[in-house]
């Protein structure tokens, strides 16, 4: 059964808002999920899924619309909660602990798994603020230099600072559809989450804005683990380096990128991602 | 589930053109034994013209494959029939390229009296041109186990080139004025041992197109 989130910080999840960024060494394991079941009211969307993501690893999934796979992300930081109805079998671990345990503080859990959304969602503020924004309200820096730091860092590691440091304090909504979706990633990156979860998130941009995400992407893994949700197949094959494929509500296939697009293991991975059935 | 996908119209057409290579192929080496073992000097000489027409078949294929590269990015058992059709197109055409060697030879041999009867030429002729067909079959049907199957019977042609060889030395030997012929003859049967060798790189792009398995110079264990 889904648990109510409480208050009460866990332990190991929340030790590093304030930290400096540092190289970690790579885990065997970031998030593991096991046998996982998931219903909206009486509906099951998901069926025993059980799957363990590496650490700073790119991970896609893939499959049809209604498989699944945005429901599966939704719960690696628990945005699922706030559904009515929703309900939760099974455990998501992230680092080793349940984050479906009583007391987890899923403020806390969320500024450690950040997400990106399909469609870029700046505040209406300026650049500047909306990276701001999560360390103000967090209260994850001790003054206004150590904040024009972590901004400026993260508009560095989002690739966007070039292109907006002669205009921190014009509006958001003042770039394009691609320089507004890389400043959602800054804004999560400045809170340095481990784990970066992505729902299509250049679905809605051109070819060279989405090159520009998708070698963002790549960099990302250095330090972070990326899960990423797409449609676009050859985004899969190009940014992530393990692939799932789901389809109605079920894991099919779990197998390195390269294997997944070259030699899948099942037929019907294989006629999905070859357009044999949509 | 759709019956039809737009790259299906590409990926047939590629099939059908490896097919096409393939048959001109077998035919060369067909055509061009015929005019050995026959003394067909315009045979031969057919066989030398129509290269050029085979090789205009692998451009195409050539084209087609980066077509589909560019403009259908194809995945799986996509990919994997693609960079065989490109794999393959090649060899086959070089199949051919060795077959009008084999004319070549026959015309030189024609302006000369016959060095000895043939006999193990012939037969090493008509094992590759069956090579050639089957290997084409394994890919139309795409049959790993008719393709594994050639790929062993690859040292048939072997040993039938060995023998020849060991044959032409005593003829050699015994009268120097038989070299040049000899030899040319050595040369048209160095020819079709590579077709058998060439029809070997098809079988083992065969089973990576199936099963995804590489087994190039590893062997078919």
């Amino acid at each position: 059964m889904m648990t109510k989130a409480k208050l009460a910080m866990p332990v190991n999840l929340l030790e590093k808002s304030t930290a400096e960024p540092m190289k970690r060494p790579a885990l065997d394991s970031k998030v593991t999920i096991e046998q996982l079941n998931f219903f909206y009211g009486p509906v099951q969307v998901l069926f025993d899924i059980s799957l363990t993501m590496p650490s700073r690893r790119v991970t896609a999934f893939i499959g049809p619309s209604g498989c699944g796979k945005s429901t599966l992300l939704r719960t690696l930081n628990r945005m699922n909660d706030i559904i009515p109805h929703a309900r939760l079998q099974g455990r998501v671990k992230i680092d080793g602990t349940d984050i479906y345990q009583t007391g987890m503080d899923v403020v806390r859990l969320r500024q450690r798994v950040g997400m990106i959304f399909q469609k870029s969602n700046p505040f209406p503020r300026s650049i500047f603020e909306n990276v701001a924004y999560g360390l103000r309200i967090n209260q994850l820096v001790r003054s206004r230099r150590e904040l024009d730091e972590r901004v400026e860092q993260a508009l560095q590691q989002a690739a966007l600072w070039d292109e907006v440091k002669d205009r921190l304090k014009e509006s958001a909504f003042g770039l394009s559809g691609g320089q507004q979706q890389r400043l959602c990633i800054a804004r999560a990156l400045a809170i340095r989450p481990d784990v970066i979860l992505m729902d299509e998130p250049a679905s809605a941009l051109d070819p060279i804005a989405t090159q520009k995400i998708e070698e963002l992407i790549v960099r990302l893994k250095e330090e972070y683990t990326v899960v990423i949700v797409t449609h676009n197949m050859q985004q899969a094959a190009r940014v992530s380096d393990h692939t799932a494929f789901f389809w109605m509500g079920r894991l099919i296939e779990f197998d390195p990128t390269e294997k997944m697009f070259t030699k899948p293991a099942h037929q019907m991975t294989e006629d999905y991602i070859t357009g044999r059935f949509g | 589930m759709p019956e039809h996908r737009l790259v299906d119209h590409d990926l047939n057409r590629l099939r059908d053109k490896v097919l096409l290579i393939g048959g001109e192929a077998e035919r060369a080496v067909a055509e061009a034994m015929q005019a050995f073992i026959s003394r067909d000097s315009q045979r031969a000489r057919a066989v030398v013209d129509h290269d050029d027409a085979i090789d205009a078949i692998e451009l195409e294929i050539d084209d087609l494959c980066i077509d589909v590269l560019a403009l259908r990015p194809p995945v799986a058992g996509d990919l994997r029939f693609v960079m065989t059709c490109a794999r393959i197109a090649p060899v086959l055409e070089r199949i051919a390229d060795h077959a009008c060697n084999v004319a070549r030879h026959a015309l030189a041999l024609n302006l000369e009296p016959q060095v000895k009867p043939f006999i193990d030429l012939p037969e090493m002729g008509r094992l590759a041109v069956e090579m050639v067909h089957a290997s084409m079959d394994a890919f139309a049907t795409r049959d790993v186990s008719q393709a594994r199957a050639l790929i062993l019977r690859d040292h048939r042609i072997d040993d039938l080139y060995n023998q020849i060889f060991r044959e032409l030395l005593t003829y050699m030997i015994e009268d120097p004025r038989t070299i040049s012929r000899a030899t040319h003859l050595l040369f048209a049967a160095k020819h079709l041992e590579r077709i058998a060798d060439y029809v070997k790189n098809v079988c083992e792009q065969v089973v990576y197109m199936v099963e995804g398995r590489v087994i190039k110079h590893v062997g078919i264990e």
